[in-house]
């Protein structure tokens, strides 16, 4: 069995939007078999918490010199392309 | 027995046809009755309007008035809450993702959270409401609290 994944969850605060999405994405992914380590911070703390994650999942712009992946997590507050960004999420969590 | 987001928003903080040409305006109304009520403190006002102009929170939804989630910081918070606001015609915030561009707002959902691992429910009423039209439109409509009510139950 792979490592455990850990996803780092980003937006403005750091306690709103990444927390509904964290829990969205946290069930969607579990309801597929997935489990992972979810960290959740400040989009201005990104760079210094993304060393060991797998995935960043944030809702709000992420500076260029992240060289994690990135999957933009406001699909999971509008609704709209959930489906595919959950598939992304599967994707990168089964590599 | 989940709670429905109604028990989570304040009456007193539910303001209908608001009548404000900024999102700064309407952020501004919300967050006094916010405080009026003991939810958030002095500095929260101050705190979402600068927050808004860095991080904003414009939802775009695909509607022609879409929403709009503020908030700042927990240490500007009391008491967890939520304000709502009907805006009776639409003001532009940023769009999250794409601070550059504009969001039309109809809808302001205020937020005051101080910690994040017991307001996860709330946070995820808001979104399953942010995420059905026909809750958003009868939300328009809302003549009343009561009319609120009997979307958000």
């Amino acid at each position: 069995m792979a490592k455990q994944k850990t996803v780092l969850f980003a937006c403005g605060t750091g306690v709103a939007t990444s927390t509904a999405v964290n829990a969205t994405v946290t069930e969607a992914m579990k309801a597929r078999g997935l489990i992972f380590n979810a960290l959740q911070c400040k989009a201005t703390e990104v760079a210094s918490m993304a060393d060991g994650v797998d995935l960043i999942v944030s809702t709000t712009p992420i500076s260029a010199s992240v060289t994690v992946p990135v999957i933009k997590g406001l699909a999971f507050l509008t609704g709209i392309g959930k489906d595919k960004a959950l598939d992304d999420i599967e994707a990168e969590l089964r590599k | 027995m989940a709670q429905a987001l109604i028990d989570h928003i304040d009456p007193e903080a539910i303001l209908l046809g608001v009548n404000v040409d900024s999102s700064e305006a309407v952020i501004r109304q919300l967050a006094a009755r916010l405080e009026a009520l003991g939810y958030v403190k002095p500095s929260y006002a101050d705190a979402v309007v600068n927050r808004e102009q860095t991080m904003p929170t414009g939802l775009p939804l695909g509607l022609a008035e879409n929403v709009a989630v503020p908030h700042t910081d927990p240490i500007h918070v009391k008491k967890a809450g939520v304000g709502l606001a009907v805006l009776s015609k639409p003001v532009d915030f940023a769009n999250m993702e794409e601070p550059d561009e504009a969001v039309s707002v109809g809808i302001v959902f205020l937020l005051a959270i101080n910690d994040k691992d017991k307001q996860i429910e709330m946070l995820q009423e808001i979104m399953s409401t942010i995420q059905s039209p026909e809750a958003l439109a009868s939300l328009k409509k809302a003549a009343s609290v009561e009319d609120v009510r009997a979307v958000l139950s």
